[in-house]
């Protein structure tokens, strides 16, 4: 506003040519043309800025960094339900363990005794059996010996006759036993 | 036309590189009253219509995806947030819409006017000095707003030994009162001797014997230029935080 005198613009800072007479910038016809328009231009500017794009762009920043903030505590709260997810199935997973252990441990608790209780069935058996057959071994044994005996003596009674002798039975048996028991 | 002799003789060579700051009448030959819509009303109302793309068009579908412009918008919105709430503190916050707002149009400026046959109005000491001047009356009086009297304790260092305290004192008055002009004269400046030194580069590139030499140029400061013009708008807004700051904790 200092400067504009309308009578001499033209012609004191351009010479007939148009070319600058000294520096355009300190022409002083010129300068309230430049202020105005700087004080036009700012006040635009000023309000575009401050009623549109500033709280605009303020706006979308902070939307911005509260849905990454709010994915961010989402993605741990994920991460946090799935860590417990994984405790669950493994504490699961011990416990089927367990219990399968315990299930195997009874069946074969259970197999024991009653393999036991055959056990000793059989082995009943089996040494009555034993017992039977070494009594009827004896009793062959014995019969056996007798029956050696008795041929022994008919054997050698029957020899001595055929040879002529002549021998009676008690001396005959006596040998016959003191031989035999050698 | 351009024979060798012109190249080596100085007076073919006729140089312009302010030219390109005159200020002309978007409409006829007209004197240039405050209101004439000039050449800078042309740049700083495609900055506008640039910012109002990137930051209203490119965030309209408010994406929790972003778009490409949505992330251009979003990259700017947090990198100056943080630079504000980094450097003045929480309670810097509330200023952020004023300082996005210088950062915006200063960044988008500087970018426009590297486009060719572009108007810089960024080079312009008199936009510099608004915006300057402009930032230190707003922290100044925001500081004796909200300390009163207090505020002046921004020139009296209490660590300092007693005898060298109004020395100190008469020191960081002026550098106080210099912030603004460095300030706009920084950004002006840079902006300013950049477009000239291409143009005299430009200037070069008319004659047949230097030109690749002139074009190399060119391109190299076009290069230089691109980063000065995001440097120069990120050093005006960490200065404002910083004088804010100054502002809002007058206490050293």
């Amino acid at each position: 506003m200092a400067t504009q005198t309308t009578e001499i613009a033209v012609g004191a800072c351009v010479d007939a040519g148009g070319s600058a007479l000294g520096m355009p910038q300190l022409c002083a016809d010129w300068m309230g043309n430049q202020v105005a328009w700087l004080v036009v231009s700012l006040i635009v500017i000023y309000l575009i800025l401050s009623r549109i794009a500033l709280p605009r762009i303020g706006a979308v920043l902070a939307e911005r960094s509260g849905t990454i903030t709010n994915d961010i505590a989402a993605a741990e709260e994920l991460k946090q339900k799935a860590v417990e997810a994984e405790a669950a199935y493994e504490q699961a997973l011990a416990d089927a363990r367990i219990q399968a252990a315990a299930i195997v441990a009874e069946a074969k608790a259970e197999i024991q005794v009653d393999l036991d209780v055959e056990l000793a069935k059989a082995d009943a058996k089996i040494s009555a059996r034993a017992a039977e057959g070494e009594k009827a071994i004896t009793a062959i044994r014995e019969g056996a010996v007798k029956s050696v005996t008795a041929v022994a003596k008919d054997t050698a009674k029957e020899l001595v006759s055929a040879l002529g002798g002549s021998a009676d039975a008690k001396t005959i048996t006596a040998a016959v036993s003191a031989r035999m028991k050698g | 036309m351009a024979t060798e002799t012109d190249a080596h003789s100085e007076g073919g060579l006729v140089f312009h590189p302010l030219d390109q700051f005159i200020v002309k009448p978007l409409f006829g030959d007209g004197p240039v009253s405050w209101y004439t819509p000039t050449n800078i009303t042309l740049w700083m109302g495609l900055a506008v219509l640039a910012i109002f793309l990137v930051f209203v068009v490119g965030s309209r579908g408010r994406a929790i995806i972003p778009t490409r412009m949505q992330s251009i918008g979003e990259l700017i919105y947090g990198f100056i947030y943080k630079m504000v709430e980094d450097v003045t503190g929480k309670d810097g916050v509330k200023y952020f819409p004023y300082i996005m707002t210088l950062f915006v149009f200063i960044l988008f400026a500087n970018y426009l006017a590297l486009l060719p046959m572009s108007y810089s109005a960024t080079s312009m000491i008199a936009v510099t000095a608004v915006l300057g001047f402009g930032v230190f009356i707003c922290v100044t009086i925001l500081g004796f707003v909200l300390h009163g009297t207090k505020f002046l304790g921004l020139f009296w260092m209490k660590d300092a030994p007693a005898i060298l305290r109004p020395v100190i004192a008469i020191i960081e008055v002026i550098s106080y009162f210099v912030r603004p002009v460095s300030h706009s004269i920084r950004l002006a400046g840079n902006i300013m001797a950049g477009h000239a030194v291409i143009k005299v580069f430009a200037g070069f590139a008319a004659k047949t014997l230097v030109s690749p030499v002139a074009i190399m140029g060119i391109v190299a400061i076009y290069g230089l230029e691109v980063l000065v013009a995001g440097i120069q708008a990120y050093v005006f807004t960490i200065l404002t935080c910083v004088y804010l700051k100054d502002a809002l904790h007058p206490a050293h």
